[in-house]
């Protein structure tokens, strides 16, 4: 007892000559693009020789060093440092980099990579690197044929800003539309399809219909489409890997913007009869059709949670149009918009906390998010005429379609499909080869 | 008879006109689907067996030896000011208690045993100036280092000594600090060298942007400091929430932490009191960042 009372004392002495730790709070900080560094990735002349043949491709290595460039950069979270500033060589840096010199240029990060032709097969492995830390933070290898030479940049790409930014990445998915041609009173509608870059852009119909709001399925590569047949829109599903097509089904009067649920086994739409419109899902296995909302207003664009237990739409059922959410089966309506002006196209995040949507005030068209309880809205982005917006898998970044005004003489019209981060300040003219509208973003490709 | 006839060669054109319509759907080619990229792991001993770059490995070691060679000049200087010797005196304290290999590095003569280890310094200090103040602060550590093995009997004359020695640390503080309050000595940094710290580390930090905004992520990194404010050492504090699954975003924010710190090297620490601030505590939290 009195040992321990000793004890005591004595560290109690011991203890009021250690000083306190000293703790500083950080809590701001830049929100600079991640400076970092993509060397070309190295190739030995003997593969270089066969790429070349089978590719068109002068240097494959720094081709697909630059699709990853490219995708990092228009992300707007990393800002690629030009390639005249590197010291070190691809296939030097490819062994292990000399960390002074990227160090020098201010790299944060630096991705480096090998490729090789092996049985009739291309192989890429790649690493990244942390400079401040001297240390690798991830290395891969991929295998697939030499024409798949694109997606290899995309998926590095996937791959490296989730390490960096700790989210799944989008690069490695594709994007369908609207594409448009014509005047403005006889458009030429046609689906396409690209890759999310622009580039592998394909038409999947001849133009004779007009087709309308394509929308991805989460859960596969598969497009459900209205177009119309005698004047009279139908609801089409279209298997982009198969390319078989069919009419999910005829339905009682005008139907709208067809959308899937998050597991894809229904699709959620509205129809429009005697003056009103509901909300009604069908279960792509047995058809059976079912109605979700049933009240005397206009009840349109349905949009499933990402946990599918609630859908988000719109209705006028206030006087003019704003965001309601319920639970999936109808019930627990609650009305989320409150502020000036009309508010439509709700579409819920794919990581489940915001809801984009449109909004049109004072003649000017808005794109912006909101919470799922509607606090914290936010408009991203303002326009003569801006709608449809769809979310990128991860749900950091929305696309959607901007059109431009004409002038007395009908001329000057022009769609654009543009995207946006959820920051707002990294607004991006998506190139398309012709007008576009509608688009929709796909799943990623691998997981 | 000719009327059926009629009707049906109706309906058979009918028939045969919406098959003619429908059919290019049947026809139309599949798209041609991008083939499965196969991805595997590269095994964690190919990158850990990749030899330096030889022109980098001769640069490494050259700086190496330089460091080496500096470090070596600094403990075996006798006329360095006296201000400066303090500063390394504590410094050896610090590895004494927690770092002895690197003790090994700097003392290539020491053995690694704590006690022989101190009687080796205090030899050697009795060479240089104020050799009392020094004496009694190593003997201090070595009552540390020795804590377990006291033998209970003596305790009554260390009580005495730690009295001794706190006065002599708080003489010595007001040595260092000159004209600066006691109050402030113990209790942290002031404001304004809060304040300097702070704005040079917000210069430095990249937040990662995509975390989310409502969860519970705050990173806690210990530093340990040299006196020019360059890091010896990081330590991560929630370290073994790092490499859980599931806690993807704690990691990223973590690793971007770390940059910031070793992006801002050397950090702006105030010119004096090195005691108080050579072990600090940054706790890293970007929620206000990412709600705005």
């Amino acid at each position: 007892m009195k040992k321990n009372l000793i004890i005591l004392f004595l560290l109690t002495v011991f203890s009021t000559k250690a000083f306190a730790l000293i703790e500083v709070d950080i809590t701001r900080g830049n929100l600079n693009p991640l400076p970092l560094a993509v060397s070309p990735l190295s190739i030995d002349d003997k593969s270089k020789i066969s790429f070349e043949k089978i590719l068109k491709k002068e240097n494959i290595g720094s081709e697909i060093s630059i699709i990853v460039e490219n995708n990092l950069k228009i992300s707007g979270l990393f800002n690629p440092i030009s390639k005249d500033a590197f010291l070190q060589a691809p296939d030097i840096a490819n062994l292990k980099p000399r960390f002074e010199d990227w160090n020098l240029i201010k790299a944060q990060a630096l991705i480096t990579g090998k490729v090789t032709y092996i049985n009739e097969k291309l192989r890429v492995e790649f690493r990244l690197w942390d400079i401040l830390a001297a240390k690798e933070m991830m290395a891969l290898a991929f295998t697939t044929v030499p024409s798949n030479w694109r997606r290899v940049g995309h998926i590095i790409s996937d791959k490296v800003y989730e390490r960096l930014t700790g989210e799944k990445g989008y690069f490695d998915t594709r994007i369908i539309y609207v594409a448009e041609e014509g005047p403005k009173t006889q458009r030429k509608k046609r689906l396409a399809i690209m890759d999310q870059d622009g580039a592998n852009n394909k038409f999947l119909t001849l133009g004779n219909e007009l087709v309308l709001t394509p929308r991805f399925n989460p859960a596969s590569q598969m497009v459900t489409y209205l177009s119309y047949f005698k004047n009279l829109p139908r609801v089409y599903l279209l298997d982009i890997e198969t390319g078989t097509q069919e009419v999910v089904g005829d339905f009682p009067g005008m139907t709208f913007a067809p959308r899937f649920s998050p597991n894809g086994k229904k699709i959620i739409m509205s129809f429009a009869k005697d003056g009103k419109s509901d909300i009604y899902t069908m279960d792509l296995e047995n058809r059976l059709v079912e109605k979700i909302t049933n009240h005397p207003s206009i009840d349109t664009s349905p949009s499933y949670s990402p946990n599918g237990k609630f859908i988000a739409f719109n209705s006028d059922r206030s006087g003019y149009q704003q965001i309601y959410v319920m639970k999936s089966d109808g019930s627990d309506v609650r009305r989320i918009s409150f502020g000036n002006g009309i508010y439509g196209t709700p579409v819920w995040s794919p990581r489940g906390d915001l809801i984009a949507f449109t909004k049109l005030h004072k003649g000017k068209f808005y794109i912006g998010v909101m919470r799922t309880d509607g606090k914290g809205e936010r408009l991203l982005t303002e326009n003569y005429y801006q709608e449809a917006p769809s979310w990128s898998p991860n749900g950091r970044v929305l696309i959607f379609y901007r059109e431009t005004k004409t002038n007395a003489k009908g001329e000057g019209f022009s769609a654009k499909l543009w995207s946006i981060d959820l920051t707002g300040y990294n607004e991006r003219l998506v190139e398309t080869q012709t007008d576009a509208s509608d688009p929709s973003w796909s799943s990623l490709l691998s997981n | 008879m000719n009327r059926s006839i009629i009707i049906s060669s109706v309906l058979h054109t009918v028939l045969i006109v919406i098959t003619a319509m429908s059919l290019p759907f049947l026809t139309k080619k599949p798209l041609d689907i991008p083939p499965i990229v196969s991805v595997e792991l590269i095994q964690i001993a190919e990158k850990t067996n990749i030899p330096f770059a030889p022109k980098a490995k001769k640069i490494i070691e050259k700086k190496k030896k330089k460091k080496l060679k500096e470090k070596e000049k600094k403990l075996v200087s006798e006329q360095a000011p006296p201000k400066k010797v303090k500063k390394t005196k504590t410094k050896t304290v610090v590895s004494l208690d927690k770092k002895k290999e690197k003790i090994d590095n700097q003392t290539p003569e020491a053995v690694p045993l704590p006690d022989k280890t101190v009687k080796q310094i205090e030899t050697k200090k009795e060479n240089k100036q104020n050799p009392d103040k020094l004496d009694e602060e190593v003997k201090q550590v070595s009552e540390f280092e020795k804590k377990e093995f006291v033998d209970l009997d003596n305790i009554a004359k260390l009580i005495d000594k730690a009295k001794e020695d706190t006065s002599e640390i708080i003489k010595k503080n007001n040595d260092i600090t000159q004209d600066q309050d006691k109050n402030i000595v113990t209790s942290g940094l002031t404001l304004s060298e809060e304040d300097a710290l702070k704005a040079q580390i917000f210069g430095c930090w990249s937040i990662p942007l995509g975390l989310p905004y409502n969860e519970d992520l705050l990173v806690r990194i210990k530093l340990m400091l040299e006196p020019d404010g360059s890091v010896a050492k990081t330590e991560i504090l929630d370290h073994a929430r790092m490499n859980k699954p599931g806690q993807g975003f704690y990691k990223v924010l973590a690793e971007s932490a770390l940059r910031a710190v070793k992006l801002c090297q050397p950090l702006r620490v105030p010119t004096s009191g090195y005691e108080r601030w050579k072990e600090l505590q940054l706790n890293f939290d970007a929620r206000e960042m990412l709600e705005g």
